[in-house]
């Protein structure tokens, strides 16, 4: 099993999509529903963190005590996590009233070069016997070097971890991997990735900082969040996967939540449908998506096992007579015997 | 001519360094002595080239030849000031704390020098207090029914000095506590932003006011007689945009053009701080030291 953890900021980063407009439904439904999914933490609140509903960057329709209170009730197996920007709030607004409210876990973030503004918080976190992270955000507007000294900075204050954000989606593979390698040689503390999609990078610079040393991503189911949104846990799980990596996501759980519970909080899709994600990690032709819905519909089964039984029998281009087939299988599953279709397949 | 009133400086950072610039050209002040921590401080370099006497020992300084000065500019850090303003008490020093440690009574210039020149201990909030707090006064000033208040300050990352740096929490919180002191309207919010680009930014103050049936033409007015006051004793303190009336909120945009002396002309932060010290210092002097005979 992977060392690799999961930052879940749907509930924070995807705030920024709807204009700060989460709901306490929202919250419960999707704490409810991801709590088992085996991410470490689910980061709620404002997009910019406790504190920062505002006219400056949006007011938010729940106040920060009322999310952070619904998702209390809602989560118990993953860590309810609260993000802040020093210069939107404080300890006595805001921390004090999050650790009340039941937060386990911190995650303060500032702009890259600005590191020693994180340092009251995090000794006072730490002093109230919470987790912490530090973050340095719109880390392409600072060299490797100086991203390496504030990052030596956060460690110095005490954080278990130092999360690079690339808040704008300006990162190339070439700048997360020298980025990435240069904290991972010079740190003792763990490194996280956050990354945007602008540029269609999300999944591939949050895997390149896992290659790289990464043992934390953050991201957000369907890639719900801020412009072109964050990278998308489910996909980044499927290539994991795929790769033979496992960690403690439940695929298919969050499948379920992006496929049944984020049409609902998003205004508009962001992310890329769960059916092809499975389809992407089974090697199998794009166009047979529609096919297979259809079938596990008619068959009343999963069109994602579908799907992945098309990967193992390397079905190609053309061959969407076998969606029917395999459907007809597994919604018989005494019929069913895998060994004997693969051999048949090779007849 | 009456002999000037002697000040200590404490803290030789980018606050401290730049009141003893700008005493240079007080004809009521004069420095005694300029006192911190850190002997490779820029603003030790400094007060030496000038010939003024300066002292490691920051505080104890003070302590020991109480008669070096009348009045006292803290500029240390909030928690240092905290024990400062103890031993100031004691030693009966009139007290300019430019930290956000909010022991004393805050004072802007423009809304409450007077009554605060009777006090031991003054409190200049910050300096992003300084720069937005008169123009939401002003405004609720014309203004009976303000719902909401929030400011927004952006300064150069270069101007914010380690003392800034160590106590953003208290210079978060001491802002928005201000805020609604002066305003009288509990709902506020301060937010502060530092920007890293270079060349660095100018310091930048945004005033968010929400309330119903503005009357504009009475909030305009209000706002430019009190950017004249402010530019009595700031120069640089200057209307970006005028209060204008947008998405059901007042917003009033103000930049603070430093004077220049210890950092270039963007740190307009310390210009609205050290320059308010300096007014309410040579007040107090000219009122308290010197009975009022001095003439402007």
């Amino acid at each position: 099993l992977s060392k690799l953890r999961f930052f879940d900021s749907t509930l924070r980063d995807g705030s920024h999509a709807i204009q700060h407009q989460l709901t306490k439904r929202n919250i419960e439904d999707y704490c409810q529903s991801m709590d088992s999914a085996g991410m470490y933490t689910i980061i709620v609140g404002h997009g910019n963190g406790l504190g920062a509903s505002s006219l400056q960057v949006g007011l938010s329709l729940t106040s920060d005590q009322e999310m952070l209170q619904v998702a209390r009730k809602n989560i118990d197996k993953t860590k309810l996590g609260a993000y802040m920007i020093p210069g939107f709030g404080t300890i006595n607004d805001n921390i004090r009233p999050a650790i009340e409210s039941g937060v386990d876990l911190f995650v303060i973030g500032c702009h890259c070069t600005e590191a020693d503004t994180t340092r009251q918080y995090i000794e006072y976190i730490l002093k109230e016997k919470k987790e912490v992270y530090g973050v340095l955000m719109m880390y392409h507007m600072a060299s490797t070097e100086m991203i390496l000294e504030e990052a030596e900075k956060i460690q110095s204050y005490g954080a278990k971890g130092v999360i690079i954000m690339d808040s704008a989606g300006a990162s190339t593979p070439e700048m997360v991997k020298k980025t990435i390698s240069t904290l991972y040689d010079g740190l003792d503390i763990e490194i996280g990735f956050h990354s945007h999609n602008n540029m269609g990078m999300a999944v591939a610079n949050a895997y390149t900082a896992y290659k790289e040393g990464a043992s934390i991503i953050d991201g957000t189911l369907r890639g719900f969040g801020a412009g072109a949104g964050n990278c998308q846990l489910e996909a980044l799980v499927a290539l994991l996967e795929k790769n033979g990596i496992r960690t403690n996501a439940d695929l298919y759980r969050m499948l379920d939540t992006s496929e049944q519970l984020m049409p609902k909080i998003m205004k508009r899709d962001m992310g890329i449908e769960p059916l092809s994600i499975i389809s992407g990690m089974s090697g199998i032709f794009s166009s047979f998506k529609i096919h297979a819905e259809k079938a596990a519909k008619e068959f009343n089964v999963d069109a994602r096992d579908i799907i992945k039984e098309l990967g193992k029998r390397k079905a190609v281009g053309g061959q969407e007579d076998m969606i029917i087939e395999i459907a007809e299988q597994l919604s018989n599953p005494i019929k069913f015997d895998n060994t004997d279709y693969q051999l048949s397949s090779l007849l | 001519m009456m002999r000037k009133a002697k000040v200590a400086i404490i803290g030789t950072g980018n606050i401290g360094t730049d009141i003893l610039l700008k005493l240079q050209r007080s004809e009521v002040l004069e420095c005694g002595l300029f006192t911190g921590r850190n002997p490779d401080s820029i603003g030790i370099k400094l007060a030496k080239e000038l010939g003024i006497r300066t002292s490691y020992d920051s505080i104890d300084a003070i302590e020991r030849e109480p008669n070096c000065c009348d009045i006292v500019f803290d500029a240390t850090t909030a928690s240092v000031h905290k024990c400062n303003a103890e031993i100031l008490k004691r030693l009966n020093k009139f007290t300019i704390d430019l930290t956000p440690a909010k022991m004393g009574k805050m004072c802007v210039p423009v809304i409450n020098m007077e009554e605060c020149l009777n006090e031991k201990n003054v409190n200049l909030i910050t300096c992003g207090g300084q720069a937005t707090i008169p123009i939401a006064y002003a405004i609720k000033e014309a203004c009976s029914n303000i719902k909401y208040i929030e400011i927004v300050a952006s300064i150069a990352s270069k101007s914010a000095g380690t003392g800034t740096r160590n106590n953003i929490d208290e210079f978060t919180q001491t802002t928005r506590d201000a805020l609604a002191h002066f305003s009288g309207v509990t709902n506020t919010k301060a937010i502060i932003v530092l920007n890293s680009a270079n060349p660095p930014i100018t310091m930048r103050n945004t005033i968010y006011v929400i309330c119903d049936n503005p009357n504009m033409h009475k909030i305009i007015k209000n706002v430019k007689e009190m950017e004249c006051k402010i530019k009595r004793y700031v120069p640089g303190y200057h209307l970006v945009l005028e209060p204008i009336y947008e998405n059901g909120r007042v917003t009033t945009i103000i930049e603070v053009i430093g004077q220049g002396d210890y950092l270039p002309k963007y740190s307009g932060n310390l210009d609205i701080i050290t320059c308010a010290a300096i007014e309410i210092a040579e007040k107090y002097a000219i009122t308290k030291i010197m009975g009022g005979k001095y003439i402007e």
